[in-house]
């Protein structure tokens, strides 16, 4: 079939999105291809030949496609590792048939990549025109009416941030050099996505927030889920990396998710001890690395089983981010909670040695 | 027993069992036999606004001579309170039995409860209202659980519905029209098809019917019932079961009784939201009480005052915010098919746009609206309340009336009586109702209290403020501690558990216990945890006298945060933060040693075992890592110890430490190079003062008494070399200068007439004679470090 490592969302699941389109038969908005209801359905997944594409509350993406359909535009927040990006991409192709109207969002993309730039050849030979104007992905999703996807607002210097106010306000984009305009056709709206431990790099103006619904995606609910997600991934990564078969109790797996998730949630697992977070993410994505790494270790400097102290370094590494007040942190849920387990010894052991 | 039935609903005009059948729609009731009364059965579900503006409205159109309302009928004669202008809801109709605090029943009622709609109604009309339920003495007396159904889950499941309360209220709370409620009573009759009522509920129901056909013969001509849409059918035809008049009397005869009170107590929203105790209780009294307050436009309204809760604590929220709010509540609703936005999709509106997503603000506007913090009053003329006759049974047991005991009294806590005086005083003034103020014992000893006893008038007003907590003393302390609790910072708990001690609440010490646990886990000031130990740990002394089980928990557990939280909080202090740092650490240096005599009595000598193993502690423990040792002040010196290698600590701090670690013989290397290297010329003169300042604090007297201390102290003296002696000249000068003259005088004489070893009798002595009353010694002493003085 195609070649491509990985096709987009609207490729990949295009007979789903043929099958709701077919029966849908609610009020689509201007410029939806599917009704609110049906991008619902999409997203979730309906037990049947739509397959699930988020696990979590239903409540999230009813409020994320609410947003969408009231033309708000829709900041996703979240810890690394909650697909954040991957129900943006989701919500796009589900809506306006098309998720590859991206920005980037890093510390050097400019106000080019929101609002547009020239081509320099043409601009100089013809003069500002039209024709020598390079659309960015946003002017592009404005014209055709569709959704722009901004991955990592946050990261975005404030000032280019900022050329979104216009945009989202006014649903305008003024060209000042051909003193014209583009103005938004129906089914335009922007998804942006932002990272919530990530704060304070470049904080949304109060202006530019006051645009956006803020939907917080949340971490998986239980630990059972969240070891499933774990173990399936860290499977996948040491095929993808062929490491060497080793045993991988599920046991560690765990226990590992079980610090990670107290620590994350400032409360044990019975409910019982209050702890302290530290300043780190503590996200899915993390527990996924220090599990990895702890296989690599025990492949090739261990016995070939997953042991504690070949995850303990790797947890101490991700837990202990700022070395004052992380350390505290981490030394008090080692001599309150960790000590207290009585088949928790050798971990115990192992991360006071790794500390 | 209110609290069963969660259902409701409104029905039209039934007749009575046994009533002929021949109707006509719209106030046309079906008339009975001649004489019998005309009868409408108003089902609802308690505490449910569309239904209490159902029941209002029905009233109002049938304008009935006697309305019952489902409740205890031993309240009949209460009912007429409702009409005085101090009553304001939420309260409750309370049952108890007198002497027996545990055996209490409620009936809370809020504006929007269609009970407290038709009470109202009734006082307003100036019609009688009377309750039909079975009466509270059988009640209690049966103490049975009532039977939950939960018949609106059924329909609702029925419906396709997940959430029972929504499908409420898209069908009845948004409407309140009376023709969805007759299908509701339809719906209803059909979940009931084939069940028999037994027990308890046959009882309620056969009471109900009973109280009915009372009502007929007494002459009333058109009788209105609100209760439970679940016992609808029971009160209407065609019965459910062949219902006659003798099997009702067969059902009430011989019931088991007590004898009981009645009054009205206030109540809160928190307690009639669901999970406090009442069964049909409902999450979100707040937002039901705007859905029937608010005149129009419910969802605008309350988004317009969930942006003034949030710009009340200085939260940016503009108009425009509340527009878009707005918009995203009605577009969500149209997503999930409901036909008008409700609790859940404003609340999304709520979190999404008011608040960006921020949880802890969504929890405010949950506490503050969704909740509510509504608290209710009731009339001055309210039979007496069970908090004052529970205190005035209290007084007579104790030998203590207000009227005869006042002026000073000196309480002997050995003695049971005393003992309970105290702690009904020591309750009494946690509830703000300031009967006794303690003074100061005359004698020293923990035994004896001394209070001065008057009974003023305005502690009655205060008696009556206080009965929202509870019935009993005991019980209203305990919650108000509880709620004390709740928003109360570390050293605030502190001392909370010291002024709840005395009044010994067993239910509010866990609980408080509890609250200082999850504070010390969160509170990053290892500070906070500092000051918060001694008083605690002081609290566990009172051991068996007050019964305090479960504070070792709790100081075991706070003693193990601040050894792994004390090295970093040493940095960066200034020298006011080093003095009152030095402060904290010693507090804490003294709780612990208490903490091990208190942890292990009669274990023989738990100082002087730690004082031989602690030379040893210092090497043995892991590098910088709490947890070497394995009592509480084992770990703490091997704390300290750690700190102690460190080199960038003040002055004031590293010679307090050194000290301590030297007196409990865990110092790593000898005081004297210690010493020197603090006072060597390297050192700025100011961190040399501050460190010999910290090293001999405690004051001059000390120097005299310990030889050991002078022995070191001497040692380095005389073992400077000449330069260095006079480089240290000035920085004594200062050290000592600070002692008063006499002590500097007697310190001059100790070492004038022979120092080392000074003190004579105490070079030659016999370790293990001596053992036991050094031991004793200690005990009384209540520190095992400082031991050798």
């Amino acid at each position: 079939m195609t070649t491509v490592l990985r096709p987009h969302a609207e490729d990949q699941f295009a007979d789903e999105l043929a099958i709701l389109a077919k029966t849908d038969d609610r009020p689509r908005p201007p410029g939806w291809r599917l009704s609110p209801w049906a991008v619902t359905t999409y997203v979730l997944g309906d037990g049947g030949q739509i397959t699930p594409k988020y696990v979590g509350p239903r409540r999230i993406v009813e409020v994320a496609v609410a947003t969408l359909a009231t033309d708000r535009a829709l900041l996703l927040l979240g810890v690394p590792g909650t697909a954040k990006t991957w129900l943006s991409e989701h919500l796009a192709a589900a809506i306006s048939g098309d998720s590859a109207l991206l920005v980037q969002g890093t510390a050097g993309t400019s106000e080019e990549a929101v609002r547009y730039g020239w081509n320099y050849a043409r601009l100089l030979s013809e003069g500002p025109s039209r024709a020598a104007l390079t659309p960015s992905p946003v002017m592009r999703a404005m014209t055709e009416g569709r959704l722009a996807r901004v991955e990592e607002l946050t990261r975005m210097p404030s000032d280019v941030q900022d050329a979104l106010i216009t945009v989202l306000s006014e649903k305008t984009l003024p060209i000042p050099e051909l003193g014209e305009e583009v103005q938004a056709a129906k089914g335009f709206n922007v998804i942006a996505t932002a990272n919530d431990r990530d704060r304070g790099v470049n904080d949304l103006s109060s202006a530019l927030r006051r645009r956006f619904n803020t939907v917080v995606l949340p971490v998986p609910a239980t630990t059972e889920e969240e070891v499933d997600i774990v173990a399936r991934r860290v499977a996948q990564l040491g095929r993808s990396l062929e490491l060497p078969e080793i045993v991988t109790g599920l046991e560690e797996i765990r226990r590992v998710v079980t610090v990670f998730r107290e620590l994350r949630a400032g409360v044990t697992a019975d409910g019982r001890t209050k702890v302290k977070s530290p300043s780190g993410t503590l996200s899915t994505a993390e527990v996924i690395s220090v599990v990895t790494s702890g296989i690599v270790l025990a492949a090739h400097f261990g016995d070939g089983v997953l042991r504690p102290a070949d995850v303990a370094a790797g947890i101490t590494g991700a837990v202990v981010q700022d070395p004052v007040s992380d350390r505290v942190v981490w030394q008090e849920y080692l001599e309150t909670v960790v000590r207290g387990r009585d088949d928790w010894r050798d971990f115990y052991r192992a991360c006071r040695d790794a500390g | 027993m209110p609290a069963e039935s969660a259902a409701r609903a409104a029905s039209g005009p039934r007749a009575l069992p046994g009533g002929h059948p021949g109707s006509d729609r719209d106030g046309g009731a079906r008339r009975g036999r001649a004489g019998a009364p005309e009868v409408w059965v108003l089902g609802v579900r308690h505490h449910g606004p569309g239904s209490a503006r159902a029941v209002r409205d029905e009233l109002h159109r049938i304008r009935p001579d006697l309305v019952l309302v489902e409740g205890p009928p031993e309240a009949d004669g209460l009912v007429r309170l409702a009409a005085d202008p101090g009553m304001r809801p939420p309260v409750a109709l309370l049952a108890y039995v007198p002497g027996e605090p545990s055996r209490a029943a409620f009936w809370p009622f809020a504006e929007f409860s269609p009970e407290w709609q038709a009470i109202a109604y009734a006082a307003g009309a100036g019609v009688e209202a009377r309750f039909c339920d079975l009466p509270a003495a059988h009640g209690l007396a049966l103490d049975a659980e009532p039977v939950r159904r939960d018949p609106i889950g059924e329909l609702a499941r029925a419906a396709g519905y997940d959430d029972p309360e929504r499908w409420w209220e898209d069908l009845v709370e948004h409407r309140g029209e009376a023709g969805t409620l007759d299908v509701v009573a339809e719906a209803m009759r059909a979940v009931r098809e084939g069940h028999v009522a037994e027990g308890v509920e046959a009882r309620r129901e056969a009471y109900m019917r009973a109280t009915l056909r009372k009502a007929g013969r007494e002459g009333f001509a058109r009788v209105a019932v609100v209760c439970g849409a679940w016992h609808l059918p029971a009160l209407s035809p065609p019965p459910p079961t062949p219902s006659t008049v003798a099997d009702d009397e067969r059902l009430l005869r011989g019931l088991p009784k007590v004898k009981v009170e009645m009054t009205w107590v206030p109540w809160t929203h928190n307690r009639l939201a669901a999970g406090a105790g009442y069964g049909a209780g409902v999450v979100a009294p707040g937002w039901y009480e705007h859905l029937f307050t608010a005149p129009d436009r419910p969802v605008e309204r309350w988004l317009t005052r969930a942006a003034e809760v949030l710009r009340k604590e200085d939260l940016p929220v503009s108009s425009a915010h509340v527009i878009e709010a707005v918009r995203l509540a009605e577009g969500l609703a149209a997503l999930r098919g409901r036909p008008l936005a409700g609790l859940s999709e404003v609340t999304e509106a709520v979190r999404a746009v008011l608040c960006d997503g921020d949880e802890p603000k969504v929890e405010l506007v949950q506490r503050r609206m969704v909740v509510g913090e509504r608290l209710g009053r009731v009339p001055d003329a309210t039979p007496m309340l069970p908090l004052r006759r529970d205190l005035r049974d209290e007084q007579r047991r104790l030998r203590m009336k207000p009227e005869t005991l006042t002026g000073e009294h000196d309480l002997d806590l050995r003695r049971p009586l005393d003992l309970g005086r105290s702690r009904l005083l020591h309750r009494l003034a946690l509830l703000d109702v300031h009967w006794g103020t303690p003074r100061r014992a005359r004698s020293k000893g923990t035994f004896k209290e001394s209070w001065s006893l008057e009974w003023r008038p305005e502690l009655d007003v205060a008696l009556v403020e206080a009965a929202v907590w509870g019935i009993t003393v005991e019980m209203a302390a305990t919650s108000r501690v509880r709620d004390l609790a709740a928003g109360a910072n570390l050293p605030e708990l502190a001392a909370l558990v010291e002024r709840c001690l005395p009044a010994h609440l067993p239910g509010a010490l866990p609980h408080l216990l509890g609250r200082i646990e999850d504070r010390a886990a969160l509170d990053g000031e290892v500070r906070h945890l500092m000051g918060a130990l001694p008083a605690l740990v002081r609290a566990r002394r009172y051991g068996d006298v007050r019964g305090t089980e479960g504070l070792a928990g709790v100081t075991e557990s706070m003693l193990t945060r601040i050894c792994a939280g004390l090295s970093p909080a040493l940095t960066g202090l200034d020298d006011d933060a080093a003095r009152a740092m030095a402060a904290l650490v010693d507090g804490v240096h003294g709780a612990a040693g208490l903490m091990d005599a208190a942890g292990a009595p009669g274990t023989g000598a738990p100082g002087a075992a730690s004082a031989e193993s602690g030379g040893t502690t210092g090497s043995e423990g892991p590098a910088g890592m709490p947890g070497g040792g394995t009592t509480g002040s084992g770990r703490w010196l091997t704390t300290l110890a750690a700190i102690a290698r460190r080199d960038d600590l003040p002055g004031l701090l590293d010679g307090r430490i050194v000290r301590i670690l030297s007196d409990a013989e865990a110092l790593e290397d000898d005081v004297a190079t210690r010493m020197a290297r603090a006072m060597s010329p390297g050192n700025p003169p100011a961190r040399s003062a501050a460190w010999i300042e910290g090293f001999l604090s405690g004051g001059g007297l000390l120097l005299v008494h310990d030889p050991r201390l002078l022995a070191a102290v001497d040692a380095w003296l005389t073992g400077l070399p000449p330069q260095d002696f006079a480089d240290a000249l000035p920085l004594l000068r200062r050290a000592f200068g600070a002692f008063p003259a006499p002590e500097r005088r007697m310190i001059g004489q100790r070492i004038r007439s022979g120092h080392t070893p000074s003190g004579g009798a105490g070079a030659e002595y016999d370790d293990g004679l001596a053992a036991g009353a050094v031991r004793t010694v200690r005990e009384i002493l209540g520190r095992e470090t400082g031991g050798r003085q």
